[in-house]
C-alpha cells in the first residue's frame, strides 16, 4: 500500500478494537466476492475465504472491513497459538491480577471484524472456541469470566484457508468449515493481475508483462517440483525492487525464485526461466 | 602424491588385468589392454582401473571394452566426461543389455570427432533435472526430455545426447543444451509440426532438398519468436552463435535469407508462410545453427498421428466425466414439473471453446456457462490446440457411456524406464535413487527394492526371552513409564490460563512485607502431545550371524514390552538383501500391527540374510515413517556394522556416503535418525554418517532399551 502521505519515522499507535480504515485500499474485484460477502455480513453469517497465499484475501479483508466501516483484528494462527491467545488471561499489573481480553473477544465486545489467516496452522482444540460464534447461537462462553458475550450483530468472524496443501494434517475439519459460507479465491485473471501491479508498484507495462510470463511459468511447475507458484504477493514483491532500481533478474531471483523454495535444482531451473524472460 | 609414485609395471597389470577379468573362464584377452596401460602414468592408471573394476559389477564385457577404449579417448576428453560416458554404457546395460552397451562404448569415436578438443563436456545427468523443470515451465504440451544419439524431438519427447562438449567451456555447452531445448520447444510450441510431411513435399524432386529448406526456413520464423518470447535466452543463443563461428569456420553470409526472413519474423507468420516460401530458396546451403536440432519428420508424425487420435478419444471421455461431476454438483435446487424434468434430461450438454477476451487464450464452456476444467483436462485441451490450432467441434462431443475402449486412448508405455520394469523385474517393485559422491550425483532408479513376508519362526521364543529378563524388564518398565507424557498442571507458571491461587495469597503476603512480589501467579494445563513415533530398522545381513542376531532379537523383544506401555506408534522392519537391484525389506510390524502373537512369531523369525545396502533401506523406511502422523519421527538402525554389498563399490567409501545422503534426506523431511550398533567397528564412520551425537555402540543387548530411553527422553524433554 503506498502510503507516502503519512509518512514518519514513528509508530502510528491504534487500538485495533476501535481503528477505521480511513483510506479505500486498493482493491481490485475478481469476481462477485464484495456482494457474496455483504450479503453474509447482512445475515450474521460467518466467512471462509479459501484460496492459496498472496492471491489477495488480506486485502480483500481490509477493503471490506472499510467499506463496511467496522474495525478489524486480524490473528496469524500458528501451532502454539492457544484458546487464551484468542479469548484472553489474566496478567498481573502492580500487584492485581486483571483480566486481559484476547483478541477475538475485543473483536466481539466492540462489534468489529475478526480475521483469523491461516486457520489450520492453528492447534484442532483451539479452534473449537470459534464453534459457538460460528453458528446461528453467535455466543462466546468465557469461563473463566463466567460471562457468555453475545455478538452484535455488527460482529463478522471471518477466517483463511489454503486448501493446496497436500498435508492431510493442513486439512479443515468438517466440523468446522461447514458452518462457513465460502469464498473461493485464486490469482487473478492476467489483465487484472497486470493492472495490480502497475498499481502497486508504478512499473511500465513491458517489464509488468514479464513478471506475469514468469508468474505463468511457476505456476506452470505446480505439483512439477513446487508447492505453489508465484503468488500475486511475490510478483508485487520484485516489481518493487525493479522499480527501486535493483536489475530485473536480480529482483526476480531474490523475490521470487528463493522465496519459492529451497531445493537448488529448482532454484537454478527457475533462474533459467528468469534469465530467459528478461 | 600418487602422480609420483611408479607406475605399475607390465607384470603387475598383467596379474591385475587376468585376476580382474577371470581370464581362465572368460577366456578375455588382456595382454593388448596391459599394452596400452603400461606406459601411462600411475594416477591415470588407477583411475582407468578403478573404472573398470566399477563397471566389471555390471558386466565383464563392457569394462574390458572400455578399457580398450579409454585409452585413445584419455587425451581428448577430460575425466568427468570419461566417467559420464562409463555410466553411460552401465545404464544403457541395465536398461536395454549388453549389444546396445557395447556400442555405447564402441560409439566413442564418433562422439569423439563432434566434441571440442579437451571440451568441458557436460552430461546429460547433470542437465536433464534442471532442464525438464526449465521446459515445464515454458508453456504448451509437457515435454520430456531423454537421451538419444541426436538432438532432436518426436514432438513429445526432446532428445539430447549423453554428452554435450561441442564448446569449450561447461558453462557455454550447458547453455548450448538449454538452447537446444527451448528451440524444440518452439518447434511444439510455435506450430512447426503442423504440416503434413507426408504430402506438403511430394512437388519437389529432391524430398531431402525441400526439408532442408523447411528447416532453414522455419528456425528464422521460430527464432523471431523467441526473440519475441524469450529475449534473454536470444540473447544466450546469439552468444553461443558468436563462439561457434569463432571455432569452427564462420558460416558464409547468414543475410542471405534476407528478404524471406523479414516476412518469417513477423508475429503473424505461420508454417503455412514457411511452406510457400520453400521455392524462393530451393537449392541453396543453409549453415545449420550450433543450437539447431536435427528435423525427423518420421519420428514426428509417427508420434503425432498416434497422439491425434488418442487424444481426441480421451478428450471426450474427459468431457463426458466432467458432466457427470457436475450435475452432482449442482443438483437442480427448485423442483421440476415431470415433463420439465423430461425435457432437461432429453438436452444434451453442449461444451464449446471461447475466447475469454481478446488475447487471453480461450475457455471451456459447458452450456453457456465458463467452467475451469480441471488440470489434467486442461493440458490435454493445450496439447490438442497445438496439434489442430484449435479444438475440432466433433472433439467436444461428450463420449457416450462405454462409447471407448479404454485401450484406444490409453497410452501404451514406451518409456524405457517402465520396460525396464517390465523385463528385469516383477511388479510391486520400488525403484530408490542412490548417491555417487565421486560424480556427486543421484543414479536415477538405482536400487530395486520389494517388501517381502518374512516366514514366521519359534513362537515360543518371545516368551523365553521374557522368563530369561524377567527382572531387567520391570525395571524397563518403569523407566518408560515416567516418561510417558500426561496432561499436568504447571504451577508458578509466569504465564498461564489460570491463576494460581496459592502463588497469588503468597505474592501478596510478600508484598505487604514490603519484598518483591513474584509474577509467576498462573497454572498452565501441559497438554499431552508428544506424540512420537519409531521405526526401527534391523540389519539382517550375513554379518549378524551369532550372537549379534540373539542380540537383535532379544533387544526387539524388550523393546516392544516397553514400547506398547508407552503407546507410541512404532514399526519394525529388517533389511538385506543382494546388488543394488535385489534390496529386500522385512515386514516385521508395521505401524499398524498389533503386537500380537503373529508379530512375535515375526521377531523370532529375523535370520541373517545376506548384505546391507543401507541408503535404499532407509530411504524406504523414511517413507513408510513419513506417512504416519506424529510430532516427533525417529528412524533407528540396529546394526553390527557398516555398509557393505556383494562385490559392489558400496563397501568402499561410495557406500558409506550414500548412507550418509539418504540420512540427511530423512533428516531435511523433519526424521530424527540414530544409530545403534553392536560392533566395535563401528567408530571410523559411524559419526560421519549419523552424525557425532548420533549413534551409540552397545557391549551387551540389556542396555539396548536404555539407550533408546535415552534418545526419547533427549528428543521430547
Ligand atoms: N484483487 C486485488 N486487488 C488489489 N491488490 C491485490 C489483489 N490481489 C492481490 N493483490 C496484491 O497482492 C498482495 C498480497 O495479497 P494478500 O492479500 O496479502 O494475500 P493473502 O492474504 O491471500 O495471502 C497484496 O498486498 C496486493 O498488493
Ligand atoms: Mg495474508
Amino acid at each position: 500500500m503506498e502510503n507516502a502521505a503519512n509518512a514518519t519515522n514513528h509508530a502510528l499507535i491504534h487500538d485495533p478494537s476501535t481503528y477505521l480504515i480511513e483510506k479505500e485500499p486498493y482493491y481490485v474485484p475478481v469476481g462477485n466476492e464484495i456482494t457474496l460477502f455483504e450479503a453474509a455480513y447482512a445475515n450474521h453469517l460467518p466467512l471462509l475465504l479459501k484460496g492459496p497465499t498472496g492471491c489477495g484475501k488480506t486485502r480483500f479483508m481490509e477493503y471490506m472491513a472499510w467499506r463496511l466501516r467496522r474495525p478489524m483484528i486480524t490473528v496469524s494462527c500458528h501451532d502454539d497459538l492457544t484458546t487464551s491467545d484468542l479469548v484472553g488471561r489474566y496478567l498481573v499489573k502492580n500487584g492485581e491480577t486483571v483480566w486481559v481480553d484476547g483478541p477475538l473477544t475485543r473483536a466481539v465486545r466492540s462489534g468489529g471484524i475478526c480475521y483469523l489467516d491461516e486457520i489450520v496452522e492453528a492447534r484442532k482444540d483451539t479452534m473449537v472456541v470459534i464453534h459457538p460464534l460460528a453458528d446461528d447461537r453467535r455466543i462466546m462462553p468465557i469461563e473463566k469470566l463466567g460471562q457468555l458475550l453475545e455478538a452484535p450483530d455488527s460482529f463478522c468472524l471471518a477466517i483463511s484457508y489454503n486448501p493446496g496443501y497436500q498435508s492431510v494434517l493442513k486439512e479443515l475439519k468438517q466440523s468446522t468449515r461447514q458452518r462457513f459460507v465460502a469464498i473461493e479465491f485464486d490469482y487473478p485473471k492476467p489483465a487484472l493481475e497486470r493492472e495490480i501491479i502497475m498499481h502497486e508498484t508504478g512499473l511500465a507495462p513491458a517489464v509488468t508483462d514479464k513478471l506475469l510470463k514468469l508468474a505463468e511459468m511457476t505456476r506452470n511447475l505446480k505439483d512439477n517440483g513446487l508447492e505453489e507458484g508465484a503468488s500475486t504477493r511475490l510478483l508485487v514483491h520484485a516489481g518493487k525492487l525493479i522499480s527501486k532500481g535493483v536489475e530485473p533478474r536480480a529482483a526476480c531471483q531474490g523475490a521470487i525464485a528463493l522465496a519459492l523454495t529451497d531445493d537448488s535444482d529448482m532454484i537454478a531451473a527457475i533462474n533459467e526461466l528468469i534469465g530467459a524472460l528478461f | 602424491m600418487k602422480a609420483t609414485e611408479q607406475p605399475y609395471a607390465y607384470a603387475t597389470l598383467l596379474e591385475r588385468l587376468e585376476e580382474l577379468y577371470e581370464v581362465e573362464f572368460t577366456w578375455l584377452k588382456v595382454e593388448q589392454l596391459v599394452a596400452g596401460l603400461v606406459n601411462l602414468d600411475r594416477n591415470t592408471q588407477d583411475f582407468i582401473l578403478g573404472w573398470a573394476e566399477r563397471l566389471l559389477t555390471t558386466n565383464v564385457y563392457i569394462s574390458h571394452e572400455f578399457i580398450i577404449r579409454v585409452v585413445e579417448a584419455l587425451d581428448r576428453l577430460e575425466r568427468r566426461v570419461i566417467e559420464a560416458w562409463a555410466v553411460h554404457a552401465a545404464d544403457t546395460f541395465d536398461q536395454q543389455g549388453l549389444r546396445p552397451a557395447l556400442a555405447v562404448i564402441q560409439q566413442v569415436d564418433s562422439f569423439l570427432e563432434s566434441a571440442h578438443a579437451h571440451a568441458e563436456g557436460v552430461a546429460f545427468d547433470e542437465v536433464e533435472s534442471i532442464l525438464s523443470t526449465f521446459v515445464c515451465g515454458l508453456s504448451g504440451r509437457r515435454l520430456k526430455l531423454a537421451q538419444g544419439e541426436s538432438v532432436y524431438t518426436d514432438s513429445e519427447t526432446l532428445y539430447l545426447p549423453n554428452i554435450t562438449a561441442k564448446l569449450v567451456k561447461s558453462k557455454d555447452n550447458f547453455l548450448l543444451c538449454k538452447a537446444q531445448v527451448a528451440f524444440m520447444w518452439a518447434q511444439t510450441r510455435f506450430g512447426s509440426f503442423r504440416v503434413d510431411f507426408a504430402t506438403a513435399f511430394a512437388d519437389y524432386p529432391d524430398r531431402q532438398q525441400a526439408l532442408a529448406a523447411f528447416h532453414a526456413l522455419d528456425t528464422l520464423r521460430l527464432e523471431a519468436y523467441i526473440e519475441r518470447e524469450l529475449p534473454g535466452l536470444w540473447r544466450d543463443m546469439q552468444h553461443l552463435e558468436n563462439l561457434y563461428d569463432e571455432t569452427s569456420c564462420p558460416s558464409p553470409d547468414k543475410g542471405r535469407l534476407g528478404g524471406v526472413s523479414l516476412r518469417l519474423q513477423s508475429p503473424n507468420a505461420t508454417i503455412n508462410d514457411v511452406l510457400a516460401l520453400i521455392p524462393e530458396v530451393l537449392g541453396q546451403s543453409f549453415p545449420p545453427r550450433i543450437y539447431q536440432p536435427r528435423l525427423n519428420p518420421e519420428a514426428v508424425t509417427a508420434c503425432m498421428l498416434a497422439r491425434m487420435e488418442r487424444e481426441k478419444i480421451l478428450l471426450r471421455v474427459k468431457l463426458a466425466e466432467l458432466v457427470k461431476e457436475h450435475k452432482e454438483e449442482t443438483p437442480p435446487d427448485l423442483p421440476l414439473s415431470g415433463e420439465e424434468e423430461e425435457k432437461k434430461e432429453v438436452a444434451p450438454p453442449e461444451f464449446e471453446m471461447r475466447e475469454v477476451q481478446e488475447g487471453q487464450g480461450m475457455e471451456l464452456v459447458l452450456d453457456d456457462k465458463p467452467i475451469a476444467p480441471p488440470e489434467d483436462v486442461k493440458q490435454l485441451l493445450t496439447s490438442i490446440m497445438l496439434d489442430w490450432g484449435d479444438v475440432p467441434p466433433e472433439f467436444l462431443v461428450p463420449a457416450g457411456d462405454g462409447e471407448y475402449d479404454p485401450s484406444l486412448y490409453q497410452k501404451e508405455e514406451k518409456d524405457i524406464e517402465d520396460v525396464w520394469k517390465g523385463i528385469y523385474h516383477e511388479e510391486g517393485a520400488f525403484l530408490y535413487r542412490e548417491w555417487d559422491f565421486a560424480r556427486q550425483h543421484y543414479r536415477k532408479n538405482w536400487c530395486v527394492l520389494r517388501e517381502l513376508e518374512l516366514p514366521p519362526g519359534d513362537p515360543a521364543y518371545v516368551d523365553k526371552v521374557l522368563d530369561k529378563y524377567q527382572g531387567m524388564i520391570k525395571h524397563l518398565r518403569r523407566t518408560f513409564e515416567a516418561m510417558r507424557d500426561e496432561n499436568r498442571l504447571l504451577k508458578r507458571q509466569s504465564q498461564g490460563d489460570d491463576v494460581d491461587i496459592d502463588a497469588l495469597v503468597e505474592a501478596l503476603a510478600d508484598s505487604r512485607d514490603g519484598s518483591e512480589m513474584s509474577d509467576k501467579l498462573f497454572q498452565h494445563m501441559h497438554r499431552a502431545d508428544r506424540s512420537m513415533a519409531v521405526m526401527f530398522m534391523v540389519d539382517m545381513s550375513g554379518s549378524t550371524k551369532g550372537w549379534i542376531n540373539d542380540a537383535e532379537r532379544e533387544a526387539l523383544v524388550m523393546l516392544c514390552e516397553v514400547l506398547e506401555k508407552l503407546g507410541d506408534s512404532y514399526a519394525i522392519y529388517g533389511f538385506s538383501g543382494i546388488g543394488r537391484k535385489r534390496c529386500e525389506i522385512y515386514r516385521i510390524k508395521a505401524f499398524d500391527d498389533l503386537y500380537n502373537s503373529a508379530t512375535k512369531a515375526r521377531i523370532a523369525g529375523i535370520v541373517p540374510k545376506d548384505y546391507t545396502r543401507l541408503g535404499v533401506a532407509i530411504r524406504h523406511l523414511t517413507e513408510k515413517l513419513n506417512t504416519v502422523e506424529a510430532k516427533t519421527r525417529l528412524l533407528i538402525t540396529l546394526s553390527d556394522g557398516k555398509p557393505e554389498d556383494y562385490f559392489d563399490i558400496y563397501n568402499t567409501q561410495y557406500g558409506i556416503e550414500d548412507t550418509r545422503q539418504a540420512l540427511f534426506e530423512a533428516r531435511r523431511t523433519g526424521i530424527h535418525p540414530f544409530c545403534i550398533t553392536i560392533d566395535q567397528r563401528g567408530k571410523d564412520y559411524l559419526p560421519h554418517m549419523y552424525g557425532h551425537a548420533n549413534w551409540v555402540e552397545i557391549d551387551d543387548v540389556k542396555k539396548l532399551p536404555l539407550k533408546v530411553a535415552d534418545i526419547y527422553r533427549r528428543l521430547t524433554s
